[in-house]
């Protein structure tokens, strides 16, 4: 079966979005990633979607749905390198990924995690 | 206003929602439609196309490049011969769902084109109309 690889960095799972995903294997995803959360007992998720053309309301819904059950699952997650033409086109569609984390690109989003991450450690 | 070349595509599998994606963007590229247009098209392509599987039961998908005078631009015309829509003005509102999405698909589609057409008759099916110009 066709799957989207899941690399480990650390504390932090690192996807990156390389097809235009039918709906089936996004849900996979979804589930594979929270295994996966779980077994590498890790604290934060990055999603790479700069290669993404398009994110409708199936890709948006499962980005937030990703987001919550890492929540749950003490994991922090955080979607970086959308492109601007796909944020324009999600904020008119009526999307607002209100409660995921975003940032610019890979780099970006590692020192935010980084930082999120020893924050919640220290508590 | 001509219909100057089409494909057709059908929606029966969710890999024909990804193929119906590529036909747009393709068709969108080769019409040079800048990218903020060719994304907003192939994103509402995707909710409209997605509406036929899941609430059509399948259905077709038309490409076109068409002309309004000088002005080209992209036709996608989505039909299906599931059970129609009882209140189009209410399928239309943001945040309505007669399934388990968001009620996203109809209201946003709209605004991400230029024109939008829906007809619909409860037991016969719905049939969806954008273009978007260049
Ligand atoms: N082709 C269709 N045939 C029958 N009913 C439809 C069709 N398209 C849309 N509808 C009805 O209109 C409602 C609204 O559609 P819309 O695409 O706006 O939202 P959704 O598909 O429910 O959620 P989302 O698109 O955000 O995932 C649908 O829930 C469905 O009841
Ligand atoms: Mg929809």
């Amino acid at each position: 079966m066709e799957r989207i690889p899941i690399l480990r960095m650390g504390d932090v799972l690192l996807v990156s979005i390389q097809v235009d995903m039918h709906d089936r294997l996004a849900q996979t995803l979804q589930e594979e990633l929270a295994e996966r959360v779980v077994k590498d007992r890790a604290r934060g998720v990055l999603i790479d979607i700069s290669v993404l053309e398009i994110v409708d309301s199936f890709i948006g819904r499962l980005l937030g749905r990703i987001a919550s059950i890492s929540r749950i699952l003490d994991a922090e997650t955080v979607i970086v390198g959308m492109q601007p033409a796909v944020s324009i086109t999600l904020v008119e569609l009526g999307i607002s990924l209100d409660g995921v984390r975003t940032a610019l690109n890979v780099e970006r989003g590692m020192e935010l995690l980084a930082s999120s991450i020893s924050l919640r450690t220290q508590e | 206003m001509d219909l100057q070349s089409s494909e057709t595509l059908q929606i029966t599998c969710e890999e024909d929602l990804v193929r119906v994606r590529q036909a747009t963007r393709a068709r969108a590229v080769l019409l040079g439609l800048s990218l903020v247009n060719l994304t907003k098209i192939v994103t509402a392509a995707s909710e409209l196309a997605r509406n036929t599987l899941t609430f059509g039961g399948g259905g077709t998908a038309i490409v076109a490049t068409v002309h309004n005078g000088d002005r080209p631009g992209l036709r996608l015309i989505f039909e299906d011969h599931g059970p129609g829509i009882t209140d189009i003005e209410l399928a239309m509102k943001d945040g309505y769902t007669g399934g388990k999405g968001l009620g996203l698909g109809l209201g946003g589609s709209k605004r991400l084109v230029n024109e939008f057409e829906i007809s619909s008759r409860v037991g016969e099916g719905t049939r969806v109309s954008i273009t978007r110009w260049k």
